[in-house]
């Protein structure tokens, strides 16, 4: 199963973003292999609908779970058509390591 | 399994989209994202002068969910006018179209879609979790 963590870098140590459609980097992570894939988000630059397009790079991506920090309503809406599950996490300072450890265990 | 508890939307929504603090050069662009139920919370306790059992029985949720909600509203608030920071509104949850989670554990909110068979929280993969839904659904 593939799951997603926003982050704000291309690699582990990063501290994970909690925007979700202007999310600097996409973590990749596969729970089989367990392992990571950093995917650079090149719209989130984007005026608008960089909820949409972050979500529409889910689907593309297999994605079945989105860690994030929030989801605007229609990133929420796509997400939610697709059967792809939603977790907000709001604790501040956290790297994506400690969420991928969280995971693993 | 614990009782399964509501998050209610029960004061209307805040008439303002957040706070910004004036008088002030240090340009910062990190701003205090405040939750609706935590903005609800606050007003429950601190301006309707509610007590904690009422307040957690009219947002239907347990006390101590109460209190975590109200202590992080809290702690945002005194963030904000401390370091001179920008307020957010999030709408969260309690105005969330969909069905949320929270977890009492690791308190993360999830969703549970239908093709997803592991019912427990997706981070800490504890069973331990309430219903946040809008009172509308
Ligand atoms: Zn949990």
């Amino acid at each position: 199963m593939m799951t997603v963590i926003t982050s704000s870098g291309n690699n582990k140590n990063s501290l994970f973003d909690k925007r979700f459609g202007r999310t600097a980097w996409f973590c990749l992570y596969d729970e089989e292999t367990k392992k990571t894939t950093f995917i650079e988000n090149t719209d989130n630059e984007t005026s608008n609908g960089a909820g949409t397009k972050a979500a529409e790079k889910m689907v593309e991506l297999k994605v079945e779970k989105v860690i994030s920090g929030d989801f605007g309503p229609k990133a929420k809406d796509l997400l939610d058509k697709f059967n792809i599950q939603m977790v907000i996490i709001q604790d501040d300072g956290i790297k994506v390591k400690d969420i991928l450890e969280k995971l693993k265990q | 399994m614990p009782r399964r508890r509501r998050l209610r939307k029960v004061v209307a929504p805040p008439i303002f989209s957040g706070y910004k603090p004036y008088g002030t050069n240090c340009e910062s662009d990190e701003t205090i994202e405040l939750l609706y139920e935590e903005y609800e919370a606050l007003k429950l306790a601190d301006y309707d002068h509610m007590n904690h059992q009422d307040a957690s029985e009219l947002m239907g949720v347990s006390r101590p969910t109460f209190a975590r909600i109200y202590k992080s509203a809290r702690i945002k608030i005194a963030r904000a006018l401390v370091e001179a920071k920008v307020i957010r509104m999030v709408y969260g949850n309690a105005w969330m179209d969909k069905k949320w989670f929270i977890c009492n554990d690791c308190h993360s909110r999830f969703t549970i879609p239908k093709s997803v068979s592991k019912k427990s929280c997706p981070i800490c993969g504890s069973e331990n979790k309430e219903t946040l839904k809008n009172q509308n659904n």
